[in-house]
């Protein structure tokens, strides 16, 4: 996926592969957000738990999901969301 | 064999074959243990009467706080200030493992945020979870839950409580619980 993600952008989060060090909440995956803002760019954990260098370094966003889109039986008004951070290579393009 | 008696044995390996001195742990686990809600209180009440300082801890925590002689030591870890409006109400959660906490201005999380309750319920039922605390918020108010999952922690900066105009740092820093940095509550009001 491209480096940088514009803010406003729709992605949707990668389902997690059970033997990597993924750390994607299971109630985003699969699921769509929205891109927030760009937070920086870190070493990647994935490489750095599997005692890596954690090379190449990941872009990680703050990804925003409006709770009535995630939980059918959210009652609360529409723009409630939970925000996220996620690596670029745990997201794809929704 | 139990837990604490392994990660001594670990910990001394460590210690014997120079992977790590003894004073390093000491200094990471006294980073870890020695901040106490007062000192994120100190800094809230100094964002509210500093604007320009507000400005710096909302821009760049880590530097913010390190002005203030907090939270220095603590490089793994990538703190964010963010503020609770008439409009908008923040709460910090950390579904994965209870991360999220400002450990390096609050010190050690209280149970009911590592317990599995909360950590399910923030993301799911944020309101409900407020209402619990005491804190009812208007259908105008948005809210925004926080899941921290990375090295990323968060410092809630609540409103600042009306007729508190007058008040000194320290009166102020007295009226911010610690439930109000992580955005479960407000802050006190004014004593009438």
């Amino acid at each position: 996926m491209a480096s940088v993600l514009a803010p406003g952008q729709r992605v949707r989060v990668r389902p997690a592969t059970a033997s990597r060090h993924h750390r994607t909440p299971a109630y985003v995956q699969g699921r769509p957000g929205t891109i927030v803002r760009h937070v920086g760019r870190f070493k990647d954990p994935e490489s750095l738990a599997y005692g890596g260098d954690g090379l190449p370094e990941r872009e990680l966003y703050q990804v925003a999901f409006i709770l009535r889109e995630l939980w059918d039986a959210y009652a609360g008004p529409g723009p409630d969301s939970v925000r996220v951070n996620l690596y670029e290579h745990w997201l794809e393009h929704a | 064999v139990s837990a604490a008696t392994r990660i001594r044995a670990i910990e001394a390996l460590l210690v014997e074959r120079g992977v790590l001195a003894r004073e390093d742990l000491r200094f990471v686990i006294d980073n870890l243990t020695t901040p106490k809600p007062a000192d994120g209180a100190a800094v809230v009440a100094r964002a509210w009467s500093d604007p320009a300082f507000e400005r710096r801890l909302l821009d760049d925590a880590n530097a913010a706080i390190r002005e203030l002689g907090f939270g220095g030591a603590i490089a793994f870890t990538n703190l964010f200030a963010v503020q609770n409006t008439e409009r908008l109400h923040h709460v910090v959660v950390g579904t994965l493992d209870a991360s999220g906490y400002p450990r390096q201005l609050l010190g050690p999380p209280p149970r009911w945020y590592k317990s599995l309750a909360y950590r399910a319920r923030a993301v799911r039922e944020p309101r409900a979870v407020l209402r619990e605390f005491g804190t009812e918020l208007g259908d105008e108010v948005e809210v925004r839950v926080l899941d921290a999952v990375s090295h990323d922690r968060y410092l809630v900066i609540p409103r600042r409580p009306d007729s508190s105009e007058g008040l000194q740092p320290s009166a102020l820093a007295a009226l911010v619980t610690r439930e109000s940095m992580v955005g479960l509550e407000e802050a006190r009001p004014v004593a009438a």
